[in-house]
């Protein structure tokens, strides 16, 4: 689970956006965003697709000029100060496709030279980002999970303060995923970059960061730490069942009942949220029972980040 | 420090674009195979000595069959008496053939084919002749359209051996031929100079140009330009790539015609090499501009074509624009690949040194800086 606010912490942000305002021809992608990210604090921008999270880093990376609002980094704009935040910001654009015909060496080494940097740190971050073996390969033939690998090599290679990253695993199977996730958690203990990273995985939110915001439509809709954002806004329970076959339960069938219940008529699941699982329980067995609708699994647990998504947006994160 | 920095940047971006160009098999088929090959076919389709087959079909007089298998009439009678008579074989209708020899011009094939009306109309419209040969109230009538030279020259040959009545045509008789053997007055002295101009253009539009289109819709200059990579050092490594490939392409094309065909550099190699490098530099520019806001490469696509299929069709590459309408002349002179060409040509065959090039590499050079400060102007990186 998310580690609680740690030491690492400073009193000046590192990135400070206020009041920020985006749009692209009729479409408003940002609208209205106030975001603070402290020093060493790894955040995670959660949302589905077409939340705005995408817009709102290119914005931070100086990709994108904000219609209205401001953005600092470092206590800096982005105007006029290009060369100084490219040297201490790395980034990892959502599917950046590399020359197809460089080697992993030969690619990282291109961006090396942009930094100054010798071969000898381009070693460092392929033995980081574990390509060692895929050191003499040609880009195109990598896999998606190394592909995402050297984007985030690349992204680390000039030792940034700030690290942003979209969706750096999209797509990924879960090994691939949980090898990305090792790299960045190595750094977070070396407490020396802030990380920002868009995501729609809860789990990935979860796993890394100190910080998660919740953004929809444009518009960041909670943030906190995850214990916090569950404290807040999720108290209570989740009852989830699914109901045997032959059970005659329709929409309709469930209106009027106690519980104000999620019914998907397809997977024959419902699901529902409790103050009191030692009261509601019961009376949900007994429900059921009146009707003799058979039950066919069910489950009691706590909400999660993705009930609390449902509950804010009426939509599911991987939607 | 700056400066190491910098031209730390530089080297590395050209080896970059280097490998990525070299590491494609199809860039060495197109830069280098396909400007031999094309020169290859060309240089032996209009160079060569080899044998001309004229085909003219010949109007059956009648319906009736002869029984004495002697046809009457002025053609007839001409082709049993001069030609060797070819049974129907294969895909091939009976056909009779002359062959008319001559030292300096080689050997002329002609064959006659006995057809109906139908059947030569369709043979004419499939290209396969361009004279039709019919015998009308006993005189000899050439059916052909006046505007085909090709057609009007097998009519005065068709016509001066059925006039004397000998199988033989006035070339044949050797009244004075004297082949010009002058450097740079062959078909492939003319052609080399053009295919090293449209190198150049092709190049630089396409290796540049949809290069660059296609590492905006990768997303990958963005993920450039958002280091401190300097976009000047961009884009000047890959204009001195294409200028280091475009280089070693015309050497190669320029050393084989040399070896296969004996075409050499009437002028000076300065000269060759300025209005080369002036090509270049208008065409790198064009190349920017032209790549300048496109993402998609179907667009790119479509826009290169725009650009590259008029001046391929007008500049004279293959054949001279000067049988383009003379109104269209001066405004055909002024595409660059005209220039290019013509400038290039000007050394090849003619021995033009450095004045004589001066004026259009100047306007080359000019172009290029022109469309090279906008394209960079409005240049999006993102």
């Amino acid at each position: 689970m998310a580690a609680p606010a740690s030491s690492c912490r400073a009193a000046d942000p590192v990135i400070d956006v206020q009041a920020v305002y985006k749009s692209f021809d009729s479409v408003e992608a940002v609208k209205g965003v106030d975001l603070c990210i402290m020093e060493g604090e790894f955040t995670a921008i959660l949302g589905p697709n077409g939340a705005g999270k995408t817009t709102l880093v290119e914005m931070i990376e100086g990709i994108q000029q904000p219609d209205q609002g401001s953005i600092r980094i470092m206590g800096l704009p982005w105007r006029g100060n290009e060369d100084a935040l490219h040297r201490i910001m790395g980034i990892s654009l959502q599917e950046t496709r590399f020359v197809d015909r460089l080697t992993v060496f030969e690619t990282i080494r291109l961006f090396a030279g942009f930094y100054d940097l010798d071969n000898g740190r381009v070693g460092e971050v392929i033995h980081m980002t574990g390509l060692g073996e895929k050191r003499n390969a040609y880009v195109v033939e990598l896999s998606g999970g190394q592909r995402q690998r050297l984007a985030l090599g690349l992204a680390l290679l000039n030792h940034p303060a700030i690290l942003i990253l979209d969706e750096p695993t999209t797509g990924l199977d879960p090994n691939a995923r949980r090898e990305i996730w090792s790299i960045l958690l190595a750094l977070k203990k070396q407490c020396r970059t802030s990380l920002v990273l868009t995501t729609h995985y809860m789990e990935e939110a979860e796993q890394l960061c100190d910080r998660i915001v919740i953004m929809d439509g444009g518009k960041i809709l909670a943030q906190g730490s995850l214990d916090q954002l569950l404290e807040n806004h999720c108290a209570g329970k989740i009852i989830a069942f699914s109901l045997e076959p032959d059970v005659d339960a329709s929409d309709a069938a469930w209106m009027g009942g106690p519980f104000t219940v999620r019914w998907d008529p397809d997977q024959r699941k419902g699901s529902f949220a409790v103050t009191q699982i030692e009261n509601d329980l019961p009376a949900f067995i007994d429900y059921l029972k009146a009707r003799q609708w058979k039950l066919k699994d069910m489950e009691c647990r706590r909400k999660t980040l993705d009930d609390l998504f449902i509950s804010m947006t009426g939509r599911r994160l991987n939607e | 420090m700056n400066k190491r920095i910098h031209t730390g940047q530089f080297t590395r971006l050209f080896a970059a674009h280097f490998k990525e160009i070299i590491r494609k098999p199809e860039v060495i088929f197109w830069g280098v195979i396909f400007p031999i090959l094309m020169s290859l076919g060309l240089g032996i389709a209009f160079t060569g000595k080899g044998d001309i087959v004229r085909t003219i079909a010949v109007i059956e007089t009648g319906m009736r069959p002869d029984p004495a298998g002697i046809p009457a009439g002025a053609i007839d009678g001409f082709l049993e008496r001069h030609a060797e008579k070819i049974p129907a074989r294969g895909r091939h209708p009976a056909r009779y053939r002359i062959d008319l020899d001559n030292e300096n011009l080689g050997r002329t094939t002609f064959y006659f084919i006995p057809t109906p009306w139908e059947e030569a109309r369709t043979l004419l419209k499939r290209g396969n002749l361009n004279v039709i040969m019919e015998e009308a109230a006993g005189r000899i009538q050439y059916h052909f359209d006046p505007l085909n030279t090709d057609a009007q020259l097998t009519y005065l040959k068709l016509s001066a051996m059925f006039t004397d009545n000998r199988a033989e045509i006035p070339a044949s008789r050797d009244e004075g031929i004297r082949p010009l053997a002058l450097d740079g007055t062959r078909y492939i002295d003319f052609l080399i100079p053009g295919l090293i101009a449209m190198n150049i253009m092709m190049s630089c539009m396409w290796g540049m140009s949809y290069g660059t289109i296609e590492k905006r819709s990768r997303k990958l200059l963005r993920r450039m330009v958002a280091t401190p990579m300097r976009k000047s050092h961009y884009l000047a490594s890959l204009m001195a790539v294409r200028i280091l490939m475009n280089f070693i392409e015309g050497v190669l094309l320029v050393v084989f015609a040399w070896l296969m065909f004996d075409v050499s550099i009437q002028g000076s190699i300065i000269a060759v090499l300025a209005i080369f490098i002036a090509g270049n530099i208008a065409f790198g520019g064009i190349a920017m501009f032209t790549s300048s806001r496109t993402a998609s490469t179907e667009a790119g696509n479509g826009l290169i074509n725009a650009i590259v299929m008029p001046m391929m069709v007008l500049s004279g590459i293959f054949f001279s624009y000067h049988n383009f309408p003379d109104w269209s002349i001066p405004l055909i002179r002024i595409l660059p690949l005209t220039m290019l060409t013509d400038g290039i040509r000007g050394v090849f065959i003619e021995g033009a040194g450095i004045p004589g090039i001066a004026l259009p590499a100047g306007i080359l050079t000019a172009i290029g800086i022109f469309f090279f400060s906008i394209g960079l102007k409005i240049f999006k990186w993102h």
